[in-house]
């Protein structure tokens, strides 16, 4: 990481006060990087790629949209009509908001695979979950804007949920709502909150990479980098690589884009939004399915094992508690697992706890798209037991019993050994 | 690796031509049929002729009751009308002229109005909700603009619903003034069968069988939903094929730039 000396005299004159070319020199150029990343490295870069466009689609979409209860429907159906490519803006920015929560989960599962979070990457994972929860905040606020049935409804289910806070839930869901249900207030919050949190997610992702370059990328093997010739610089490396991953990931968005742009929507939402109307179903878009599973999981009963609690806790809180634990959970993730080893290449129990884990989040996805009743039920409550049981008890315990298998030295060790992890960096 | 991407190519493809594929049941509890539309698949296209067939059912039959808000006059120019014939169709309609001089847009308690425009909205069957529903018996006739996009499994929805009419199976309870129907949610409706057989005369000699009355609006109403749908997926095809080269030759640079390493 040597100072760069510059021959052009503009970059030698700007860098001289201002270096910003050594500053990226250092941060996309020499940045050192473990040499075995392998594919599921490619989703971090990935995920600021798709950030960039939606804010860049946002942004033409905010010069055309109306917020106003009135008019916020047909100014999205005009955007889709009238407007020169306003379809396709309009349909990057929508499905770009589900391959942003693909995207992501997959970053977040590599982080759980891999270990990633473990020391000293506690805040690198943190500010990561933080910026999932804003990325989840902008989404439920975006999907609103188009004021369509689903949308209206959407936002009564949620921000309901604020009421169960003690005390005050009332208050503030009024607050919320900017008077006494959701309408032209709530929109137009709504609005320019949804046109602010991208740039909160734009600062947390500087810090998020602040963190990372501090401590740089952990790597599928989980040792540390204990020399030069463990790393490579990340050009052209890994521009390379992560440049492949962006157009196998624009195969597949702009397939959905192109072809099939409706397919992770509702068509509910293509109804404008009618306060006097409840659709049967109300069912958030597909990400939040698993969150939603666990909010109608806790049963009303559940609650009474415990006999005085109920008069403090209705089932509705504790399914809100439960969903919001579940994403806070993660926070203290660095924590809860109390395993040295960070990879589960070389931790055989974790390996199966890990997809076990993954099939249970899918599970309950599954269950929060159907109705809360019957079989439907049964089977999200089971995986939602599971889902806490994994974080809280599995995590905890594991490090403690796990026979592990041997690390290799080092990176260079593992790939000069000819072993699968090498091929896998190729 | 190109294993890979080929395989998650065919799976784009294969997924996106099969969205519109396989019978659903509807809310009704009927299975929907699929129906062989111009719009399916990768290479999906408007039959412009099928278009104006549709746009005549629509406006000598729904158009009595259902509106198409989104809709003005001029975009009719995009299945296959002149800007002469847009102007005549238009012309045939009366739209809201007020206010005049004196600031009135009623004249003697009627409205003022002037020969549509193609600059104007489709004009609407009702002036609003209420009088919608006062005409009805209380029942409120949707907007069809977007019907094919606002219903699952909608073209097909659409087309089931229009063909799937029946008498009433011994001892369903069918309401008064509700029709019955295996498609609609509850399987009664208040819509009365709308089509019979040559309830239009078609003007290129199609014979008007329900079945083909039924396809054609619902055509029209597909385009109505996604007027984009030709041009997008005409411009998807360009894309994906720029895209599978230059993602073949990105993969290129990446084994060539790390086979130094190695």
């Amino acid at each position: 990481m040597s100072t760069p000396t510059w021959k052009n005299p503009i970059i030698k004159w700007v860098d001289h006060r201002l270096p910003v070319f050594t500053f990226l020199d250092h941060s996309i150029i020499t940045y050192p990087t473990p040499r075995n990343l392998n594919y599921w490295w490619n989703f971090g870069s990935l995920a600021g790629m798709i950030l960039v466009i939606m804010i860049a689609t946002g942004i033409v979409l905010a010069m055309n949209y109306t917020g106003h209860t009135s008019m916020a429907f047909d100014s999205v159906e005009r955007i889709m009509r009238d407007v020169n490519y306003g379809w396709l803006i309009r349909y990057l920015h929508m499905n770009g908001g589900s391959m942003f929560f693909i995207v992501v989960y997959i970053h977040l599962f590599r982080g759980m695979y891999y270990g990633s979070y473990k020391n000293p990457r506690e805040l690198l994972w943190i500010i990561g979950v933080m910026i999932f929860l804003a990325m989840m905040a902008t989404a439920f606020l975006g999907y609103v804007l188009p004021w369509g049935q689903m949308s209206f409804w959407g936002a009564t289910v949620i921000t309901n949920l604020f009421s169960v806070i003690p005390f005050f839930g009332e208050a503030i869901v009024q607050w919320l709502w900017g008077g006494f249900s959701v309408d032209n207030p709530t929109l137009n919050k709504f609005f320019s909150l949804h046109y602010l949190l991208p740039f909160v997610i734009f600062g947390l992702v500087f810090v998020h990479l602040w963190a990372l370059h501090t401590h740089k990328s952990g790597n599928p093997l989980g040792v540390e980098v204990k020399g030069d010739q463990d790393e490579i610089p990340f050009h052209p490396y890994y521009t390379a690589k992560d440049s492949f991953g962006v157009g196998v990931f624009l195969i597949v968005y702009l397939g959905f884009v192109f072809f099939a742009p409706n397919f992770f929507g509702e068509p509910d939402n293509y109804i404008e939004a009618n306060p006097l109307v409840t659709p049967p179903h109300i069912v958030p878009e597909w990400y939040f399915l698993p969150y939603y599973a666990i909010l109608r999981a806790v049963p009303d009963n559940f609650i009474d094992v415990w006999g005085i609690l109920p008069v403090i806790i209705p089932a509705k809180t504790a399914g809100v508690i439960g969903m919001f634990a579940s994403i806070l959970l993660l926070m203290v993730l660095p924590w809860l697992d109390t395993s040295k080893v960070r990879s589960a290449r070389f931790r055989p129990t974790y390996f199966w706890l890990f997809w076990i884990f993954v099939i249970d989040t899918i599970i309950l996805g599954f269950m929060g798209a159907k109705p809360a009743e019957g079989n439907f039920l049964l089977i999200g409550r089971i995986a939602t037991a599971y889902y806490f049981l994994h974080l809280v008890v599995f995590m905890p315990l594991l490090g403690k019993f796990e026979k592990t298998k041997p690390l290799p030295d080092s990176i260079s060790a593992a790939v000069t050994a000819g072993g699968s992890d090498a091929k896998e960096g190729s | 690796m190109f294993k890979k991407v080929i395989i998650l190519a065919a799976f784009v493809v294969a997924f996106s031509s099969s969205v519109n594929v396989g019978s659903v049941r509807a809310a009704g509890g009927a299975e929907i049929n699929s129906q062989d539309w111009t719009t399916n698949g990768l290479f999906g296209f408007f039959d412009r002729k099928q278009l104006k067939r549709g746009f005549q059912v629509y406006s000598e039959i729904c158009a009595s009751c259902h509106s198409v808000r989104l809709l003005f006059y001029r975009n009719l120019e995009e299945i296959g009308f002149s800007p002469e014939e847009v102007k005549k169709i238009a012309a045939e309609a009366e739209v809201a002229a007020g206010p005049n001089e004196d600031g009135d847009t009623h004249d003697d308690g009627e409205l003022i109005v002037r020969p549509g425009k193609p600059f104007d909205r489709i004009v609407s069957p009702y002036p609003n909700e209420f009088a919608a529903r006062a005409a009805n018996a209380g029942a409120l006739p949707p907007d069809l603009t977007l019907m094919t996009k606002a219903r699952l499994n909608g073209p097909n929805y659409v087309h089931a619903l229009l063909t799937g009419y029946k008498d009433a199976p011994s001892g369903f309870k069918l309401s008064e003034g509700m029709n019955y129907n295996p498609y609609f949610s509850g399987s009664q409706i208040a819509m009365g069968a709308p089509l019979s057989d040559d309830g239009v005369e078609y003007a290129d000699g199609t014979k008007a069988t329900v079945g083909q009355m039924a396809k054609d609006v619902t055509a029209f109403l597909i385009w109505s939903a996604e007027p984009e749908l030709e041009e997008r997926k005409r411009m998807g095809i360009k894309v994906m094929l720029f895209l599978f080269v230059f993602t073949a030759l990105l993969y290129a640079v990446k084994r060539q730039v790390w086979a130094k390493l190695h």
